[in-house]
């Protein structure tokens, strides 16, 4: 049913449709709207789950995997500090194989503090072994929290999932979402059934102590499961259309790249100013598309190699840096397109956004006026000169 | 050997009270208990991959999130309807329990979590190399608070980590030593009768961080509770109940068995210090008999 909802309206929705057992959370701005509308519905019986308010992310990452090991379907949700501040927790969720679903409702880090929207936080993490998954809309995200749950509890995956969506813009907006109903849901999404559980009709160790002899193969197979999810996802999002009837997820999605020779490649709500950005170049002659990166981890390098084989130049756009390094998307897509050796294109890294300076077309613009000049990888745009004058 | 849910065969040192303790609580709450275990000694000398100790379902995650843990194994368990007649526990050491977890072990002391935890106190960061905890007594030689020219061991006294617990308002706070196995077990399955977080903290000698002879653990522990050093009492929903001490004992005829206190037995002043504490002791919980 179609529905004008806020972000974290209709994803609390969806998660409650999701039927999860145990959802623990800590506030945290721009999070909030999606736990305090878990916990009413909780309080009215609409969702029957135990809601565990905790003292600290760090704990309600640690609430979620011990339900989780329980066999038990679990959620929750953070952003920016609490991400951080979970940091460890993350790791070991994906290391014990427990298939959690969170909601990051991205944000930039301290210091200094700031509540507003970038990719910093989710980067922190990137090397944990969970499946990140970036919506570019309401829509998206919504739809992105079952293809999660569908992903990490694959008996061949048991790997734990977030659904990145930028805060505030996704999801304090509003938008006219397409919400699934609980028997759609149901049908979709079967109820959570695991043998790997602390159970005491079958007693097991779960967060051995590895030694030297053991540990390499426990990651290797992290990182082949990693690999092995770059055939499963796209054949979840092709079940989801089919099931749903529309296009969410996957690996990559494009938007006119079939002749293009120029490509900008991003992640998030900031695609939906790319595409209008696009669609002025394109007015103008311009053979200029867009390579969304829907899934980051693990990254989709064969996919975006074939969607930019042919393509001439490519601007990068990425809302987080590595701080004496590289945009984190420029890095592995660089890394990527290494392997098309004397095919490879021109690519150039730009820094956008960070701590919420809004990204509007004419910044876009701005980025694709620099695509035809001197090739960078790792320019900002939008710095206000003046600001930078006082410091010096 | 009479049948055990903590199986022979891990890795602990000779004279391990922790390990000792760990089999007299597992096998007081039976097999119908899951565990969650910080990392520490315990965790390593018992769950080395691809070998367990452990017979009842039993997790590991990480140093400080035990209680948080064992919340959400709680969580999940009466989510599928199936917490009656489960007993679920949060262990780890000292430092686990009153240092970096103690953030964690309060949330769950006060959401009423009915889980029991158990600190298994040797006074140190035994797992690193015996590194002062907020549990290490005054004086105590450690290798984060050496002897020297301007140090005399532990500058501070130990944390009150089972009146912390207990100033949560739950039902059943109590503290026990593995030179009192029989205790240990009753206060354990009473601890599991009573419904809501509760909280035992059992004194665990370590040959190896005390630099004691390793057949002497026994006889070390006993030594900490006759001396006043190491009160045993319970607070049953805030009840203070003591485990009185027949005749007391001066406090050198248990620091004189350790390495840790080898500096005090020269020096009258710093002795009178530490008659002061168990002194203290003695009167704060009743101990007199």
């Amino acid at each position: 049913m179609k529905e004008f909802l806020e972000g974290s309206h209709a994803i609390a929705q969806v998660i409650k449709s999701c039927r999860p057992g145990v959802i623990s959370a800590y506030p945290i701005t721009p999070q909030t709207h999606i736990v305090e509308d878990l916990a009413q519905m909780v309080a009215n019986q609409e969702l029957h789950a135990q809601f565990v308010n905790v003292e600290s992310e760090h704990s309600a990452a640690s609430v979620v995997l011990g339900a989780e090991a329980t066999g038990v379907r679990s959620y929750t949700a953070t952003s920016s500090q609490g991400l951080l501040l979970m940091a460890e927790v993350v790791f070991n969720i994906a290391g014990l194989r427990l298939p959690v679903v969170m909601t990051t409702a991205n944000r930039a880090v301290s210091a200094p503090i700031n509540i507003w929207n970038d990719q910093q936080d989710v980067m922190a993490v990137r090397d944990s072994g969970w499946v990140l998954l970036f919506a570019e809309s309401i829509q998206e995200a919504v739809d992105l929290h079952l293809q999660a749950y569908k992903i990490g509890e694959d008996p061949r995956i048991m790997l734990p999932v977030m659904v990145n969506m930028d805060g505030f813009i996704l999801t304090h907006g509003m938008e006219v979402v397409d919400m699934p109903s609980q028997e759609e849901v149901d049908k979709y999404l079967p109820s959570y059934n695991t043998t790997y559980k602390l159970d005491i009709e079958h007693p097991q160790t779960m967060g051995y102590l590895a030694d030297p002899d053991y540990y390499l193969e426990i990651r290797y197979l992290v990182q082949q499961t990693q690999q092995e999810l770059l055939g499963i996802i796209p054949q979840v999002a092709k079940e989801f259309q089919k099931t749903f009837g529309r296009e969410s997820g996957g690996l990559i999605q494009t938007y006119r790249m079939e002749d293009a020779d120029q490509a900008f490649v991003a992640a998030g709500s900031v695609c939906g100013t790319i595409r209008d950005a696009i669609d002025e170049l394109r007015s103008k002659g311009r053979k200029v598309g867009l390579v969304k990166i829907a899934t980051y981890r693990p990254f989709p390098k064969d996919a975006v190699a074939a969607a930019l084989k042919n393509v001439r130049e490519v601007a990068v756009v990425d809302k987080s840096v590595s701080l004496g390094g590289f945009g984190p998307f420029y890095t592995d897509l660089t890394s990527s397109l290494s392997f098309l050796a004397g095919k490879m294109p021109k690519v150039s890294g730009f820094i956008l956004g960070l701590g919420g300076r809004d990204i509007r077309v004419g910044s876009i613009h701005d980025v694709y006026e620099k695509l035809g000049g001197k090739q960078v990888d790792c320019e900002f745009i939008g710095l206000k000169q003046e600001l930078l004058a006082e410091t010096e | 050997m009479a049948e055990t849910l903590f199986k022979p065969g891990h890795t602990a040192c000779a004279g391990c009270g922790q390990a000792i303790a760990a089999r007299l609580v597992i096998d007081a709450a039976g097999k119908n208990t899951i565990i969650a275990n910080n990392t520490g000694c315990l965790e390593v000398f018992s769950t080395k991959y691809p070998e367990s100790a452990w017979c009842v379902p039993w997790i590991h995650s990480l140093f400080e999130n035990c209680s948080a843990v064992a919340s959400g194994v709680e969580s999940g368990l009466k989510f599928l309807g199936k917490k009656e007649g489960v007993n679920v526990i949060a262990q780890a050491g000292d430092g686990g329990t009153a240092d970096i977890g103690l953030q964690a072990l309060s949330g769950m002391l006060e959401r009423g979590h009915d889980v029991l935890f158990v600190c298994y106190d040797n006074e140190a960061y035994m797992n690193t190399g015996i590194q002062r905890s907020g549990l290490t007594p005054t004086t105590s030689n450690t290798t984060t608070t050496p002897t020297g020219s301007a140090s005399f061991g532990n500058p501070r006294p130990k944390k009150p980590m089972p009146d912390i617990a207990a100033a949560h308002g739950i039902p059943y706070a109590a503290t026990a030593s593995v030179g009192y196995p029989q205790d240990i077990q009753k206060k354990v399955k009473k601890a599991l009768g009573i419904k809501g977080p509760k909280y035992l903290q059992i004194h665990v000698p370590c040959p190896l961080g005390w630099r004691h002879e390793s057949s002497l653990t026994p006889e070390v522990a006993k030594l900490a509770v006759e001396t006043g050093l190491y009160p045993i009492f319970e607070y049953e929903n805030g009840q203070l109940i003591p485990r009185k001490i027949a005749t007391l004992k001066p406090v050198e005829e248990y620091l004189k068995l350790q390495g840790r206190f080898k500096h005090l037995l020269k020096d009258p002043k710093a002795l009178k210090e530490i008659q002061a504490v168990a002194d203290y002791n003695v009167k704060k919980y009743g101990l007199s008999a």
